[in-house]
């Protein structure tokens, strides 16, 4: 593509393309890729196929928790006898349901969507670059990431199904030698974590060597940024959980006593193993990446929605600057808050007094990026386009997700929240109507760029409004029945306890939220396959962005670029005083 | 456009792609070592006793032998290739690939011993740490006499083509090769001797 | 650095040398051991020769004696995080304070 210099349309520099570069087989171009777009484009559908099938694993759960041991509709029949029989769901099968619904949204649907699908497509062309750095390992990181979400998904099927200790998989009970599933998970787990790995030092590396002419660390938008420090906190957090990983396989196929006490009893029989291990180590090791999990989940969001914000406000971001201080000590403080999880573990009030403390700091970044992303909005002539509204969604939804947090990090309120439904409030907060809502805008946002077509307003229009309506009320009732003392991980609510006599009502309430929920996903999904064939076409810079993305084709051809982009200004230099239009690219001189 | 700094470095960083990406893998790695390193000392600490002198510090003493010299091979592989000096490059590159395999031999010895007497990893948490620590690092120099076998037979081909490309190939093995090397000074002191 | 011919041929005998004192402090390690000091101090001995043994693969054998400043970033973030999970764990587990049962049952409070 040396010889290029003008190329307008999209159908004219793929035409081109083909000219000068080897034609790829459907093998290559498709499946095994080394582009980056087409393996974002693979990571985003696969990410997105688990989003929406671990949500079905909740939307069955909450019909138990609903109507206990009323027989499931349309797919009860279906599960068998292991699972349901006669359509009434098993506790062992709920255990396992809430497992891979845990499992599966983080690690298969949000991290891969976030990170592997947007931060893979949008990263390098927001950089200026060709591609990843080392595209080959790209291609091995997603398909080891598909190898893991396959083994997640077989263990449905084993003896015994599913593992069915929680997404936490604390030990002993994780490690007791009852189902293959846990097996299978942890395997799974290895693989994921392997990829993740992969795919951190690849983000990392291109970020810091493939900027373009002029893009220096300043320049950056605000979703490299986010992608970034991402990137650090997957690969310096996620080996300590392989390592724990290994550990618990070995507990669980050599016969090891790395989590399992002493003189354990189990159903009445004394459990026949070495002993001496501690069941804690797993709760640390476990929470040392669990915890920066939650903010590799949340600042690929904050990217997204800091992107539209800045598009559809035609407004520089308010305090860029120290949004990017704050994302970076964000990182690093993630590294030691950790065992706020673990207050009820017993642990002296000298080390609970440092991890309340650096939790309560930890927070003064997090409430730094979302005020600057809120004085954005002051004085703005706002575009209230579809990938909009969800970014501006995003902004209340992860707020009340952090405030809600607050209690959760001091000891002496957290012994009473501690495992109720208060905290699956809290954290769905900040992940389903936060990072979950800021995913679609991304979908919206990049669409027209990864297809060369619009997605409609209105079917986007009716997602969000309904998916705002439903998800606010799946999650608020939580916190009421989680202040009233109900416990998460009950098979029928916790009916034997007096007092959630009062609160299983809201079961009803969450349970018809969430099933309206999913009816308002079929807009979305009609319109991103309609829009597809179907949609506006559009020019390379539909939103009249200035970021380097929109100076590529689209969709852009293999390496991107037509000419190289060169980088003369700051992110997000809109309504320039005395500039000709309201946005000034950092691609243009 | 071509993928840049692939070979050459950039000016900013003085990087080329490869350099840093070996080194945040081997970043990655030090957690990964260092969490099973948390779990030896927490086990440790909370054990009622320690095993002392289950292991043959002889055994031990020569694999560290044999790593420290393996190290000094990969590191001359490396040089005798700077200096333009294929055959010895090849030499070395071979010898260290002997060594790690004389590692190996070493350390099956050295298992099959302890199976034999039932000290597997089941017996105590002492075995279990052992048999998890030397395991993994064990899959290391696997991995690493891989990449080794590589660059001896394909691999071995650019250096024709483009021979700055195949140093930097052999500078990121040998990085991790030391760093296997590091790891192991660390084993053995922990496991064989305290 | 390290790239000019010239430099690492003056660079070869470094190797050698360093690779011989790796060799000397592995014996001495093992001499050490076979005294059989009180343990505390024994662990302090190891520790101190492997720490010495291991900077020196690293400085020399590595390059890291001088390399660009975004390894060193980057190794030094790694060590600070590395440092937190080698020690903060085994304090928590450890840290009585303020919970008189578990202070009394001493080491083993985590089970």
């Amino acid at each position: 593509m040396d010889n290029v210099t003008t190329h307008e349309s999209v159908a004219h520099s793929q035409a081109h393309d083909h000219a000068h570069h080897e034609e790829l087989g459907f093998w290559r171009k498709y499946v095994f890729s080394v582009d980056h777009k087409v393996i974002g484009i693979q990571y985003a559908f696969t990410g997105l196929f688990f989003l929406l099938f671990g949500f079905t694993l909740m939307m069955i759960m909450r019909w138990q928790l609903a109507y206990p041991g009323r027989p499931i509709p349309l797919i009860g029949a279906w599960l068998g006898q292991d699972r349901a029989p006669m359509g009434i769901m098993l506790p062992e099968f709920y255990n396992q349901l809430g497992a891979m619904h845990g499992t599966i949204m983080v690690f298969l649907g949000v991290v891969p969507l976030a990170v592997g699908g947007f931060g893979n497509f949008v990263m390098p062309l927001q950089l200026g670059a060709p591609d990843m750095a080392f595209p080959k390992i790209n291609m091995v990181s997603y398909w080891v990431y598909f190898l893991g979400g396959v083994t997640m998904l077989t263990s449905f099927f084993l003896k015994g199904g599913a593992a069915q200790s929680g997404w936490t998989s604390y030990p002993p009970l994780a490690t007791l030698p009852i189902a293959n599933g846990q097996t299978m998970w942890l395997i799974g787990m290895i693989f994921l974590i392997t990829s993740s790995l992969l795919g951190s030092i690849n983000f990392i590396t291109t970020i810091v060597q493939l900027r373009a002419k002029g893009l220096s660390f300043m320049r950056l938008p605000f979703f490299v940024w986010a992608q970034f420090v991402t990137s650090f906190l997957l690969l310096l957090a996620f080996p300590p959980l392989e390592a724990a990983g290994v550990l618990q396989l070995m507990d669980r196929v050599a016969g090891t006593s790395f989590f399992m006490p002493s003189g354990l009893v189990v159903s009445g029989r004394p459990l026949t193993v070495a002993g001496n291990g501690n069941p804690l180590l797993w709760q640390h090791l476990f929470w040392f990446l669990a915890h920066p999990e939650v903010y590799v989940l949340v600042l690929p969001a904050m990217g997204i929605v800091s992107e539209i914000i800045a598009n559809n406000t035609r407004k520089p971001l308010w305090g860029y600057k120290a949004m990017v201080y704050s994302v970076v000590f964000l990182g690093f403080m993630s590294f030691i808050v950790w065992a706020h999880h673990m207050f009820m573990t017993g642990m002296g009030t000298a080390m609970s007094a440092f991890f309340q403390t650096t939790t309560m700091i930890i927070s003064i970044p997090s409430v730094i990026i979302l005020t600057a992303l809120l004085l954005s909005l002051w004085g703005a002539s706002i575009r209230f386009t579809t990938p909009m509204l969800f970014a501006l969604a995003f902004l209340p939804m992860f707020g009340i997700g952090g405030l809600t947090g607050l209690p959760l990090g001091l000891a002496p309120a957290d012994i009473h929240l501690h495992d109720t439904y208060y905290v699956i409030g809290h954290f769905h907060y900040v992940v389903a109507p936060g990072t979950i809502f800021a995913l679609f805008a991304g979908v919206y946002h990049w669409f027209p760029k990864a297809t060369g077509k619009k997605m409609n307003e209105t079917l986007g229009w009716i997602h969000f409004w309904g998916s705002f309506i439903c998800i606010n009320l799946v999650f608020m009732p939580m916190f009421i029945q989680g202040l009233g003392g109900m416990n998460r991980r009950m098979y029928d609510g916790g009916a034997q306890y007096a007092h959630n006599a009062g609160l299983l009502k809201w079961n009803l309430v969450i349970g018809f939220a969430a099933w309206g929920l999913g009816v308002f996903q079929i807009p979305f999904i009609i319109n991103f396959f309609s829009s597809i064939k179907w949609g506006k076409a559009v020019d390379k810079n539909p939103w009249e962005a200035t970021t380097l993305e929109w100076l590529a084709p689209s969709p852009p051809g293999h390496g991107n670029f037509l000419t190289e982009p060169i980088v003369y200004r700051n992110p997000y230099e809109y309504s320039v005083p005395g500039a000709a239009k309201d946005f000034s690219p950092q691609f243009e001189a | 456009m071509e993928i840049p700094y692939i070979v050459e470095t950039r000016p900013d960083t003085g990087l080329h792609n490869g350099k840093l990406g070996i080194w945040l893998f081997l970043a990655s790695e030090v957690m990964l070592f260092g969490a099973l390193f948390s779990t030896y000392i927490i086990l440790r600490v909370g054990a009622p006793e320690w095993p002392h002198g289950e292991l043959s510090v002889l055994l031990g003493a020569i694999n560290t032998v044999i790593l420290i010299s393996s190290s000094v091979t990969m590191v001359m592989a490396w040089a005798s290739l700077k200096m333009n000096d294929w055959g010895t490059h090849r030499l070395y590159l071979v010898a260290t690939f002997a060594l790690a395999a004389l590692f190996l031999v070493n350390k099956y010895f050295e298992y099959s011993e302890h199976l034999g007497k039932g000290e597997g990893p089941w017996h105590s948490t002492f075995f279990a740490i052992y048999f998890t620590l030397t395991g993994l690092h064990g899959l290391h120099i696997v991995g690493g006499m891989v990449v080794m076998a590589y660059l001896l037979g394909p691999g071995a081909k650019m250096w024709k083509k483009n021979p700055d490309q195949f140093a930097n190939r052999i500078e990121a093995t040998g990085l991790y090769w030391h760093f296997v090397d590091l790891v192991w000074i660390f084993l053995f002191p922990v496991l064989y001797l305290l | 650095m390290h790239s000019d011919p010239a430099e690492v041929k003056k660079s070869v005998r470094t190797y050698m040398m360093v690779g011989a004192a790796l060799l000397v402090f592995t014996a001495i390690t093992v001499i050490a051991n076979q005294l059989h000091l009180a343990v505390p101090l024994a662990i302090t001995v190891a520790l101190i020769i492997a720490v010495t043994k291991g900077s020196m693969v690293a400085a020399v054998f590595m390059h890291l004696s001088a390399e660009k400043k975004w390894i060193y970033g980057a190794l030094l973030l790694t060590v600070v995080f590395l440092i937190v999970l080698m020690f903060v764990p085994i304090l928590t587990v450890n840290d009585g304070i303020g919970t008189p049962t578990r202070a009394s049952a001493g080491a083993h409070a985590g089970h």
